[in-house]
């Protein structure tokens, strides 16, 4: 199973090493981390994806808190907004462009670089529609390809 | 006032009166600072010896252990004796002088990341870079390392930074928002303790190191008498009730007692506190103690549920949450339990064969002619036949590497503790092979006249795994033969100027010890011991508690 985390921490140097540190040592597996900042100068917001058991989540949940520079850590439950942006340079002859721009459309993906043989695809949305944006792309052939990882937020109370 | 000053001061108003470490260039400032301080400082001959005996100095008294090293060696030199720190959650606070900022990341002399290797092995570590940080990053490593559940913090000064001119203002509070140990304990899951207690046909307390660690014991042992339960101890926890309280059933694990680790195995509720099942304490985990219902009281939340289940979480102080369940418990008569344990009691108790100059021998006498002395250990066969047979009565009475493991532990640890309470009598039991590995400190007790007495089990081998390989491994005795029936170690104490005694018969044992007891001065006694002896009962590796072993 993957389980998303969000964690605040204090915006100090040396925060993401003890992070990782931290999922080196008790062998945790990180598939994707993700860092920046937030509505607050002095914290940083960390999302994390990690692949493992309740019991994996439960120690990884716990793990972090005891960093002494972490405020918070929630584990982001199903059906939260979750965003991931990538980059795409597919390869894009003149004959192919119609098609790869109607696609592109479909998915609400912007064209943001073209040059002579390729485009640029910039492509945001929960990861399973990158992905499915990434498989069609592979037929086209893909050059270059860059993840962020995910940022997610819990939604807001709907009542 | 120069930062190294102001840090001098700051040391003094944590209340340290003494710390344990060795200069050099990177932290000289800092050395400048402290000669003109009332803080003692004791050069130890080693960085792992300043560390460990920091350490025992925190076991022993209760208050925050200081060391200082230098850069790079100095530094990489702690290491151990951090980790030791930080396995058994001991509160100690380690300065390490750095280069200069402006070289930091350049490989320059003597430079080492000594935060980037210690951040697996202390509590929080710090790298001051601007020297306004100094006082705030102080305040903050001794309330970090003493507070929720205790350990080691590391501050890394680089040289730049100690000479730089600061305000001494030191803060009144630290203000730390991501760090607040929770210390009452659930008040519905407390009642739930209590509920499962009375319905207990057959309860154990399992008392770990967390106990002493709170100063609890008061509260355990009012506790145990309330339900009434048998009290079962982790090797840390050995001290936090009278071993001769009968209720006590001494430790559990590998090499515990057999009658403790049948009533751990057939309890039907355990209540755990301060420990965090350790393998060398549970045995074969799948297997332990399948009928018990597990109460876990523990400061650190990420402690619960991590080795065994658990059916009542309680994260909290372990002196506060004890109080306050020994209110919702009544006495209840269980005398079919009270029976069995008894009888397993009589039937197995903790032996060996008295023939020849045996060491379990030796620890008898001493536990009998020193009953009051802080006992530390080495790691090996000497350490479990003083957990064994050294009964301890009282909190901090007993100090051992049970997280780490570390050989050449005991020693440095036995001068921390001397330092703390220079009126006892303070002895490390040792190995040969373990005393070796920080010998070098008979140097520092004999220049700061810190009488620690060294008992040392000397069976030439390095027994606890000639032991292993005995039995496991076909006798096969890879690489543990170190000989040292051929090491004068009486001649070896005299060089540093400390008094030797070679023991070669138990006649002789009772007579030496009293000696060394009213020696003040440190003394190290060779004891001349069968190499053959083994440490049982013993819980094969994979085994479970119940599946302890005795010698044929
Ligand atoms: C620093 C360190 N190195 C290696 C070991 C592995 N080890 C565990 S017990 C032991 C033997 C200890 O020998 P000695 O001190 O003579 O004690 P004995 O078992 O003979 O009483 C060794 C090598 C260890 N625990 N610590
Ligand atoms: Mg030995």
């Amino acid at each position: 199973m993957r389980h998303t985390i969000a964690v605040l921490v204090e915006n100090k140097p040396g925060v993401l090493a003890r992070v990782a540190s931290l999922f080196r040592r008790r062998g945790f597996n990180i598939e994707s981390l993700t860092v920046g900042t937030t509505e607050r100068e002095d914290l940083s917001r960390m999302t994390i994806v990690v692949e493992g058991d309740e019991k994996v989540v439960e120690q990884v949940t716990k793990q972090l808190n005891k960093l002494i520079e972490t405020i918070k850590v929630s584990e982001i439950s199903e059906g939260s907004v979750e965003r991931e942006l990538c980059l795409i340079r597919v390869h894009a002859p003149p004959e192919k462009r119609g098609e790869i721009v109607e696609l592109t459309n479909i998915f609400r993906a912007r064209i943001v670089d073209v040059s002579r043989d390729s485009f640029i695809i910039e492509v945001t949305g929960d990861e399973d529609k990158v992905n499915a944006f990434i498989d069609l792309m592979r037929q086209y052939g893909i050059k270059e390809l860059a993840r962020t990882g995910k940022v997610a937020m819990v939604r807001g109370n709907k009542k | 006032m120069r930062a190294a000053d102001a840090l001098v001061k700051a040391l003094e108003m944590e209340g340290v009166e003494v710390v344990f470490g060795i200069p050099g260039g990177a932290i000289i400032e800092v050395y400048d600072a402290i000669y003109d301080s009332g803080i003692e400082h004791i050069t130890t001959r080693h960085e792992q010896g300043a560390t460990h005996a920091a350490d025992g100095y925190a076991r022993a008294s209760g208050r925050v252990g200081v060391a200082f090293a230098t850069s790079g060696p100095g530094a990489t030199n702690t290491v151990t004796g951090i980790t030791t720190a930080y396995m058994d959650s001991s509160p100690i606070v380690v300065f390490t002088g750095q280069v200069p900022t402006s070289m930091i990341g350049n490989d320059a002399f003597q430079e080492a990341d000594i935060t980037g290797i210690t951040m697996p092995v202390t509590k929080h570590n710090y790298l001051i870079t601007d020297p306004k940080d100094m006082l705030k990053t102080v305040k903050e490593a001794f309330h970090i390392a003493s507070t929720g559940r205790p350990g080691p913090v590391l501050i890394d000064l680089p040289k730049d930074v100690t000479v730089a001119d600061i305000e001494f203002e030191y803060p009144k509070k630290v203000s730390l928002p991501g760090y607040k140990p929770k210390m009452e304990g659930h008040p519905k899951q407390i009642k739930r303790a209590a509920e499962l207690i009375m319905e207990a046909e057959r309860p154990m307390i399992l008392a770990g190191g967390g106990v002493i660690i709170s100063n609890a014991s008061k509260e355990l042992v009012e506790l145990a008498e309330t339900i009434p339960a048998f009290v079962a101890t982790t090797l840390m926890g050995k001290g936090s009730i009278p071993e001769n309280h009968p209720l006590c059933l001494g430790f559990i694990g590998m090499h515990g007692s057999k009658y403790a680790n049948y009533a751990v195995s057939e309890s039907d509720l355990i209540i755990a506190v301060g420990c965090r099942f350790s393998d060398r304490t549970t045995g074969n985990l799948a297997k332990f103690a399948p009928d018990a219902k597990i109460v876990h009281i523990d400061i650190d939340p990420a402690e619960i549920g991590k080795n065994v289940r658990v059916d009542v979480p309680i994260v909290g102080d372990a002196k506060k949450v004890l109080a306050k369940l020994k209110k919702y418990v009544q006495y209840k008569q269980r005398k079919m339990w009270e029976d069995k344990v008894s009888e397993w009691r009589r039937k197995y108790p903790l032996k060996y064969n008295p023939d020849g100059f045996k060491p379990q021998y030796v620890i008898e006498r001493a536990c009998e002619i020193m009953p009051d002395a802080i006992v530390t250990t080495e790691v090996g066969q000497n350490q479990m036949w003083a957990a064994q047979f050294f009964k301890v009565k009282y909190p901090r009475q007993f100090i051992t590497s049970g997280g780490l493991g570390t050989m050449g532990f005991g020693f440095p640890a036995a001068i921390g503790a001397q330092v703390a309470f220079p009126e006892k009598t303070v002895i490390d039991i040792a190995g040969d092979g373990s005393f070796f590995m920080n010998i070098q400190e008979l140097a520092t007790c004999v220049k700061y006249e810190i009488p620690v007495k060294v008992l040392v089990l000397n069976n030439g081998y390095l027994g606890m795994v000639r032991q292993w390989q005995e039995l496991f491994y076909r006798e096969r005795y890879s690489a543990t033969c170190i000989g040292c029936e051929k090491t004068g170690f009486e001649a070896i104490a005299r060089g540093f100027g400390a008094i030797g005694m070679t023991i070669e018969s138990p006649s002789d044992v009772d007579d030496a010890l009293r000696e060394a007891k009213e020696i003040d001065a440190p003394v190290v006694i060779d004891f001349r011991v069968d190499y053959q002896a083994n440490v049982f009962p013993m819980v094969p590796p994979g085994a479970a508690l119940n599946e302890i072993i005795d010698e044929e």
